[in-house]
Formats: structure tokens, sequence, C-alpha cells
């Protein structure tokens, strides 16, 4: 297929396999920051592949691992009202809140629904002028703008019966709190491709400045790990910290004016809690005043106890690329896709999952 | 049942009936069923055995049988390239091909939710009757039940079949053994991708249509030809092709070893997998078998298969081995190898 081949060329990932063996002369560790990546590294069979010295962890960037438990259960509670019709992208669905999830609540006659678009809970909302249509917005500047543009649509409609339940969260401050951790091995990052498709370059030189460390905005297919992870590790080895883009069919250095413009005409800056990590100052999105008509937080008044994450699960430390899925003494055994602990091990970028799937048994295991 | 036929000369235009949608009343045994079962079923699928109108078909069968069920949920219930009617014909006909066997009856009982419009029953009804000649089968009792609306989606429908084994079928699990060769009759995931391409919500334009086709025609010349060198048979439907191989393995005396790029997948389902982060080896199919097979014939029933009109582009994607038990792994294109693990729940589509 045009485009997607390309990247999977066997002559290809050989070439630039060769170029890190030839250039990494000691051990480096390099965080991919989102979950599409981690999926494509296990799936691919290319940790594996890498030369020793060459130590991947798996960052946080998969959206639906950090959101909130307790936003999980209002999903749920909201869900579980007769009026609501909850719609939600497919990923969130089997995330356990701290009851239940919202597919346990589907199953127990909820009315909710699994949207490719935002735009389409819009839809669902003009259909069903006596129902509450609630879209969960969760995900990375690559979901925002078509998450806010949902609500400007909304507006112009003159709905009143849509809402988003936000959990937005934004990828270069949660970089900046793994960086700060005391506990960091993390020496360069490959960035992600689609979050920078959005958003751009821009936000990243302060940081590789800042803290003199090395990143290169990095795709999703072999040939692009590859290459990201040879020009990541010739900086290393250089002693050099850049930004350089990888990823230049598809990310320039503006990334998307329109969209970008989209997301700061509905959406704020906040503080945010990552799941597993904790608050990160302005690492999250809030609805401006102006749309806060749409805002289900300050729609429905639900007051949900704060509940307690299993204390078995160890996906903060995971999201943070301090261990690695099958470190965790409940992987594979209490932990499993059909009975997750966490986030982690049910979506589909969560790194749990793509080892459970990709790589579960432990002779596997050893190799990676 | 009753002998008062109400005769009436139909072809495939819809009757002019007084009603327009299903409701409970003809699900409760009085004179709308009769009008609604002597203007659609009974007429269009008439044959013989159908037409004695019993409480059940009486026939003889000689030999081994096979017996198989199964019901038909799907929704939407039109899709691209099909509808729950010829899939309920086809999925049971195949499934006794799978057996080795030669399908011959069908039983065909219907759930239907009130509400749903005569249109949309008398095109079910016709493609079952088309679906029924193609496999070569015959409806010869069935059933038909209302359910209030809410109670049902559309129209469910439930077909058992019987088939004669084929004389030289020896088709079972333990009749796998390390060095057969697995082979694809079809490329895969069209029938999953065509209905998620329709469903609500997910929408997307595309020209893929479900492979839904009877398989017992190539499943019978295939015995014929090869007997019990074909080792075992099973069409990957639900939970696709990964699934049915995870079940080969998890007997625990054999793994198994598959070539990415050998699977056959056509580029617009390839395409609409990769947009929803979909992995094909995991979306259903109904126009395809997995054949193990003996490795000295393999090449031979790939030739074979390859004539037949149906199955074009079989080929062979992998092997049966002793290296790795219970495991299914897939030899990426680019040189990795990764687990193919048994599917949790649905597969959704991602975020991003």
């Amino acid at each position: 297929m045009k485009y997607l081949s390309e990247y999977r060329n066997p002559e290809l990932v050989e070439h630039f396999l060769k170029e890190i063996r030839k250039t990494v002369t000691k051990p480096w560790t390099i965080m991919e920051v989102c979950g599409g990546q981690t999926h494509s590294l296990v799936k691919n069979g290319l940790l594996s592949m890498l030369p020793e010295n060459v130590h991947m962890v798996h960052g946080p960037g998969c959206p639906v691992c950090v959101t909130p438990l307790h936003l999980i259960d209002k999903a749920v509670h909201l869900a579980e009202e007769k009026k609501v019709i909850l719609c939600s992208y497919g990923d969130m669905i089997r995330v356990p809140g701290s009851k239940k999830s919202l597919l346990d609540a589907k199953a127990l006659g909820a009315d909710i629904r699994i949207l490719y678009s935002p735009l389409e809970a819009v839809n669902v909302a003009k259909a069903n002028p006596d129902k509450e249509v609630v879209f969960f917005a969760v995900g990375f500047e690559t979901t925002a703008p078509a998450n806010a543009l949902s609500v400007i649509h909304a507006k112009h409609l003159g709905l009143t019966n849509y809402s988003i339940l936000t959990s937005h969260v934004l990828v270069p401050p949660a970089m900046e709190a793994i960086i700060n951790d005391d506990t960091n091995v993390v020496q360069g990052f490959l960035a992600a491709g689609h979050v920078c498709t959005i958003m751009g370059m821009g936000e990243y030189y302060p940081l590789v400045k800042k803290y003199k460390i090395p990143m290169v905005v990095t795709g999703f297919e072999p040939v692009d790990l590859l290459q990201g992870i040879a020009m990541l590790v010739k900086q290393l080895e250089n002693g050099e910290y850049k930004l350089e883009n990888q990823y230049s069919r598809v990310v320039n250095e503006d990334g998307n004016p329109a969209a970008r413009n989209t997301i700061t005409q509905v959406f704020e800056s906040s503080d945010r809690e990552w799941r597993g990590i904790g608050m990160i100052p302005g690492s999250g999105l809030e609805l401006r005043d102006d749309f806060s008509a749409f805002d289900a937080n300050k729609k429905f008044q639900v007051d949900i106890p704060k509940a307690e994450e299993n204390k078995d699960c160890i996906a903060g430390q995971i999201l943070r690329g301090l261990k690695k899925p099958h470190e965790c003494s409940q992987f594979g055994k209490q932990c499993r896709p059909s009975n997750p602990l966490g986030a982690p091990m049910v979506s589909s970028e969560g790194a749990c999952a793509a080892y459970y799937h990709y790589s579960h048994t432990e002779e596997q295991m050893e190799t990676i | 049942m009753t002998n008062n036929k109400i005769k009436m000369n139909l072809s495939c235009p819809m009757p002019k009936l007084d009603f327009d949608v299903i409701t409970l009343g003809h699900g409760s045994g009085g004179t709308l069923s009769q009008q609604l079962l002597d203007s659609g079923v009974f007429t269009v699928l008439s044959n013989p055995l159908l037409d004695e109108r019993h409480d059940g078909a009486i026939f003889n069968l000689n030999g081994r049988i096979a017996f198989s069920s199964d019901s038909y949920v799907i929704s939407p219930i039109f899709f691209p390239g099909g509808n729950i009617g010829e899939l309920a014909v086809n999925g049971t006909v195949n499934d006794l091909a799978m057996c080795g066997a030669l399908p011959k009856y069908l039983s065909l009982s219907f759930i239907i939710e009130e509400g749903l419009t005569m249109i949309e029953f008398w095109d079910i009804i016709n493609s079952i009757k088309t679906a029924c000649d193609k496999a070569g089968v015959q409806v010869v009792t069935g059933d038909t039940k209302v359910v209030e609306r809410g109670k049902g989606d559309k129209i469910f429908i439930n077909t058992s079949g019987l088939g004669l084994l084929h004389p030289k079928a020896a088709i079972h699990l333990n009749r796998i053994k390390p060095g057969d060769k697995i082979i694809l009759s079809n490329p895969i995931a069209n029938h999953g991708m065509a209905v998620i391409s329709v469903r609500k919500g997910l929408e997307f334009e595309s020209e893929i249509v479900s492979d839904t086709r009877p398989l017992n025609h190539t499943v019978k010349l295939l015995l014929d030809q090869f007997g019990d060198s074909i080792h075992f048979l099973r069409d990957p439907t639900r939970g696709g092709v990964a699934s049915v191989l995870n079940e080969v393995a998890s007997d625990g005396k054999v793994g198994i070893t598959i070539f990415q790029k050998d699977i056959p997948v056509n580029e617009s389902v390839a395409g609409a997998c990769e947009m929803l982060g979909l992995d094909p080896l995991y979306v259903a199919n109904e126009g395809v078998f997995i054949a193990i097979v003996d490795e000295s014939i393999a090449h031979d029933v790939v030739q074979f298969l390859r004539q037949q009109s149906d199955t074009a582009a079989a080929c062979i994607v992998g092997h049966v081995c002793t290296e790795h038990p219970k495991q299914v792994i897939l030899a990426s294109t680019i040189g990795g190898r990764r687990v193919v693990n048994r599917l949790t729940g649905e597969q959704l589509p991602r975020i991003c």
C-alpha cells in the first residue's frame, strides 16, 4: 500500500539497524513518548532487533491510560442516568473504573455508543433532542481539534443537549515532568509524531535547550522508528542535543495552524491529574468560559467519592519509563486484558497490552 | 399444519398484502401468521419436504451425518455484499462443509422484532432462496416468532443443517501434525470490514463488500481429489484467522508459524484496517476457509484451489511446527517475530 509498504520495507529496516549498530558505542536509554510507537515497536518485533546498548523505555503517551480513575467513574455514573447517551472512542470503554468499566455499564443497560468521530456525537444529539448526549473527550493534542470542533458545531446548531466530559492532556508538560523526576533515566526522546502534526515543533525547542536533551520527532512505522532511533543515537554519541524531525512527510515546523486555532478557540490550558503519575501543572485542556454550556463537568453535578487505585498496579512507574510491563508481579497473572488491574493493560496504546498481546510468554520476555 | 393454503402465484416482486410492517399478530399462530408464511416463506422456499407442512420434516438419510446449528444476529441486517438471510444459509452450509459433509437440509427459524418492514423481510426471504439454490440445499422445516419492539434487533435467524459426510473425509484436530502446511483459500477480513464500514457511528466510504458465499462445492472437489490428506478445515468467522489458529495450537502438542508477507489482504481492506487500528487477522470472514494439509500435497492443493473461481487467490501462509507448542507466531515482513494471541473481547477502534 502506497505510503505504508515503503515504511515496512525489510531492506530499509536492515539499513537503519546497521546504522544504529555502527554508531552506538555505549548504553543509551531512549523513551518513545507515544503509545502508538510502543505498540509498533513490540508488534513488529523491533525491540529484539535493536543492539543491547539501545534501551527503549515506554512513555506516557496513551490517553486512555492517563485518564484519572474518578473521571471514568464520572463517565460511568453519567452513562447510567436514564436521560443520558454517553458517546466514547472505542478504546475507553474497557478501561476499569473503581467499580465498573463503561462496557460493564453498557451491558447493564446504559446507552453507550462507540464512535469514531466526536462530530458523530453531535449528530446523535441532534437526532435525540429529548436526551442529553455526553461525549467523553479524552486524548492528547491529536484528538483535541476534532473534539473542539464538535463543540463549535453544537453551538452553531444551537444544541443545548450536547456536552463533553474533557480529559485532555498535553505532551510537552508531561515530558518535562519526566525529565524533572528524581528517578529519571531517559537520555533522549522520540517525540510523538502525530501530536507534532497538529502542534508543530515550536514547543519542543525550549525543552531541548533547557534540559540539554536530544529529541527526534518520529513516526510509527518500523522504518520511521528505526530511523528516529538512528538519528537520536547519533546525537547522543556526538554529545549533541537538537530537535530533529524524522517524520517530515507529515510534520512541519508550524504543525497545522487551523487545527491549533480551533483548539485555542475552545480550550484553555489547566492543571491536570494524570492517572498513575499525579498532578502536572499546565498539562491539561479545559473548555473556555464561552463554551461552559458544553462542559459536562459544569452541567452535571456529580459527587463521586475519590476511589483508590489498585495497590498492586505499577502503571505509574510504567508510564514514566521506570519499569517494563513484565517487571510487574501481577503481569499476565492477576492482570490480563480480560481482567485488567490498570489501564495500560486495556488500551490499544497501553504498554502492558502491547507486551501481553505480542510477546507475553517468558521466553519472549527475555528477548525484550 | 393446516392444508387450506391460499393459492397465490408469486414471483420475485413482493406480494400485495394488507400490511407493510410485521406486528406481534404475525407471530400469534393465527390468521396473520398464516398470511405471512403463505405469502412469503412457503411460496418462495417451496420444495416437496417443506410443502408437506408437517410439524417437522420426514426423510431418509443413509450414512454418517454431520449436524450443525448457528444463530445470526448481525447488525445492520443489510450490509455491502449481502444480508442476514444469505449469511444464515451460507454460515450453516459452511460449518457443515468444514466437517467434511455435503450439506443437504436446513431448518430456518426467525425471531422478528415487531416493526420490521415487509420489504425488508421479503428481501431476506428471497436472499435465502437464492443462497439455498447456490449451495444446493433445501429449507425443510422452520419457525417464526415475533417479539415486542425493543426485545430484538429487527430480525434474528437460526439455521440448523444436516449433511452426509463425504466418504473420503477425515477431518479432525488430532490429525494435525508437525510439517503440515496452512492454506488460506481467499483474502481475509472482507466481511468484518464491510460490516463495520456501515455500522452506526463508524461509517466510512469504501468499496469493500462481504465475502459471504457457500464453500461446500469447493470443499467437495477438494475432498474428491485429496481425501484424507486434508487434515483439518475451518472457516474463520468471528475472531478471524488468529482465533482458529490459536484453537489449533491450544491442545499443546504443536505450534504454528505464519508469514505476514504471505497472508492475502485486499488493499482496500488493509487500508480500512490501518485507519481503524484493527488487525485483519482478527476480523471476521464469511467466505474463507483454512485448510491444514499434509506437506506432500500442499502445493497441489493450492494449484487446485487457484483453478476454482471462488478460491483463485489461495495460498500457503504457514506451517505446523514443534518449536513453540501452544503458540501462534507471526514472522513479520521486516524480519521480526511476535506472538499472535487470542482476542480479548471485541476489537475496538483506537483513539488516534
